[in-house]
């Protein structure tokens, strides 16, 4: 076990310092004016040009930019953002709240409803349950996530505005909890809508393929009611490949949730990294995409670290 | 009265192209403590009859009789049904890898059939009561290995975690459904013999189906064969083995490799086993069978005689028609 996670730390960092040095060469690599003149745009006067190229010390070796570049990051130094010449870091500590508060809430929703349908549509393949799940399904996955969330904001001021809830920025639930929820509920259930359905067609697989097992004939053999049959000995079996999707969605997602947080405004990851691009701000993005590969990292080790508890089978070597 | 009796169990799965009909009428009985063999090919209808009886086939159309102690088992609520499964009959399958739940213990299986059953069994008393079990079966270190996954057993021990299994409730009747086939040679026979022998202690009564004459020759009292989802012989273990009646058991016997005479091919009964959606009239085995006559393939033959019965219109006095059974019976004789 230690060895695993040894090795696959060790791993993890080799793929992000990949995706440090590509991001890097991306940006840096080249003659300096033309770095400088990308980074400020087509108009920009000489004097803004020498400028860049002196704070950022283009003139320097490539190699020698590289290597500060990586001590910089070994430290945690991302960099200022050109825009709002707020260091990096303190742009993403304030971003990554609301990411992850939609993306844990979210997660919540979408795998009670996701597993719950898939087993109701497994119990029963081609019944009536069955069908209207399946409806449900294709709905959720059909439509487009802004329509959903321009939908619901329409609803939430126009038909329902006693509920208060509205679109805006993440509020800490430990400052204004209402507020936070009033923010929250909706952005958690447009991107849950998505994923739930995902995850009913992905359950609903498994579950159909474990249901078929020879132990499941044992189990009724012996005697078993149908509900332990179901959750006990089929659901437990037909949950790792969920568990896998799940790691894999939670470490995407939390790389930045762009569509459902500019929708609704939230001012997560997805939205900082949606307006660093837009205006430019290089070590924004910099800083973003290293984050977010850090993040699908993690959650593949996650994964594999749960697997080895869920199937005994599985030894991590 | 017999333990179990069924009559005229037909069973049928709707397709779309059609109703299969996998059992077209099967009649026999089970005495306590005796053990029925139930031989024929895949399909002939020896798994889907007896997984019928304990209400394992679902969305089958099920009509006929099956009476355990004097209760009828054929459409009993299915409440009823499942406290008779794993307590009064068991079963133990083909592939007890797949049979057994890999993801957990082997003692948490066992102790999780006592608890359905005796939910005021306590924990560790249901564990006491596994690792007895895995001790009768000849598991070597039954309290260690009580914890152990089933992929950390061996084949054959995960099989005699199965018997285990079936036992552990002291049931009536315990279905085997081809129980060696997906062992290796040298575990079939110490496996039999653990069947045997524990049978023979519970006072169990048994019911194993198999393809295979060779695996039921010391152990059954009573042969039934299947052909085409019908019963067409039933005896006594030696008048199947030495006096077949029915064709296709003297069929089936010559295509057994035998260890003593490696003289020659084998031979195969020619032909297949007919399609279960629209069985042919008459005899179903009339297609394949070398002693057809204009009647066969007109009319059905019911199980005729007594004690030692055959669905078959040839003379009942015709006992081992093929040549080769001759030479083995002469053979055996002397």
């Amino acid at each position: 076990m230690t060895r695993f996670l040894l090795r696959r730390i060790l791993f993890g960092v080799l793929v992000l310092w990949l995706v440090a040095t590509t991001v890097f060469l991306l940006f840096f690599a080249g003659p300096a004016d033309s770095v400088a003149r990308r980074l400020a745009g087509p108009r920009a006067p000489i004097e803004v040009i020498n400028q860049i190229k002196d704070t950022l010390g283009l003139n320097r070796p490539l190699w020698e930019q590289y290597v500060s570049f990586l001590g910089n990051l070994l430290h945690g130094d991302l960099g200022i953002s050109f825009i709002s010449q707020t260091p990096v870091t303190t742009l993403i500590v304030q971003s990554l709240p609301g990411t992850l508060w939609l993306v844990a809430g979210s997660a919540v929703l979408w795998m009670t409803a996701g597993i719950t349908g898939g087993v109701i549509s497994a119990t029963r393949p081609r019944g009536l349950r069955d069908r209207v799940t399946t409806v449900l399904v294709l709905a959720g996955i059909s439509v487009p996530t802004f329509i959903l969330g321009m939908l619901m904001i329409y609803l939430a001021l126009s038909v329902f505005p006693w509920f208060g809830l509205g679109p805006g920025p993440y509020i800490s639930p430990l400052v204004d909890f209402r507020g936070f929820l009033q923010v929250m509920i909706m952005p958690w259930v447009c991107l849950a809508v998505v994923q739930a359905a995902v995850y009913v067609r992905l359950t609903r697989g498994s579950m159909l393929d474990t249901l078929g097992e020879d132990y499941i004939r044992t189990a009724r053999a012996k005697g078993a009611p149908e509900h332990r049959i179901i959750y006990r000995h089929g659901l437990r079996a037909a949950l790792t490949p969920v568990i896998t999707q799940f790691g894999v969605d939670i470490g995407t997602l939390l790389g930045g949730v762009v569509v459902t947080e500019s929708v609704f405004g939230l001012q997560g990851l997805g939205q900082l990294m949606i307006r660093s691009v837009r205006d430019g701000d290089l070590p924004v993005i910099i800083g973003a995409a290293i984050l977010a590969a850090a993040f699908i990292v993690i959650a593949n080790i996650l994964v594999d670290v749960a697997y080895s508890f869920l199937d005994p089978r599985v030894r991590l070597a | 009265m017999a333990l179990l009796e069924v009559t005229d169990l037909k069973v049928s799965f709707p397709t779309p192209d059609g109703p299969v009909q996998a059992v077209r009428g099967m009649t026999f009985q089970v005495e306590r403590g005796r053990t029925l063999g139930i031989v024929g090919e895949s399909g002939s209808g020896k798994s889907v009859s007896t997984q019928t009886l304990m209400g394992l086939t679902r969305g089958a159309e099920v009509s006929g009789s099956a009476l355990l102690e004097g209760r009828e088992l054929i459409g009993m609520p299915e409440g009823e049904l499942r406290r008779l499964r794993g307590a009064q009959i068991s079963m133990i399958f083909q592939d007890p890898l797949s049979s057994l739940h890999p993801l957990y213990t082997v003692g948490w299986q066992i102790i999780e059939l006592i608890r359905i059953h005796e939910p005021a069994t306590t924990k560790a008393q249901a564990r006491k009561l596994a690792i007895e079990q895995l001790a009768m079966v000849g598991i070597p270190q039954p309290e260690q290995r009580v914890d152990d996954y089933p992929h950390q057993f061996s084949g054959g021990m995960r099989q005699r975690a199965m018997i285990a299994m079936a036992l552990a409730l002291n049931p009536k009747l315990i279905i085997a459904d081809e129980p060696t086939t997906a062992l290796d040679a040298t575990v079939q026979a110490q496996i039999l013999d653990l069947m045997a022998r524990s049978r023979r202690e519970f006072d169990t009564a048994l019911i194993m189906i198999t393809h295979d004459l060779g695996v039921i020759a010391d152990m059954a009292d009573e042969v039934l064969v299947m052909y085409a989802g019908k019963p067409v012989e039933r005896a006594g273990r030696r008048d199947v083995y030495y006096r077949p009646h029915h064709p296709y058991t003297v069929g089936l016997l010559e295509s057994v490799p035998s260890a003593t005479g490696a003289k020659g091919r084998l031979k195969p009964v020619p032909g297949q086993p007919p399609s279960l959606l629209n069985p042919p009239g008459g005899c179903p085995f009339h297609p394949r069978c070398p002693y057809v006559m204009a009647r066969c393939r007109v009319d059905v033959p019911p199980l005729m005689g007594d004690g030692h019965q055959s669905a078959c219109w040839l003379p009942l006095d015709l006992e081992g028609v093929g040549p080769e059974v001759a030479r083995r019976r002469t053979e055996a004789s002397s």
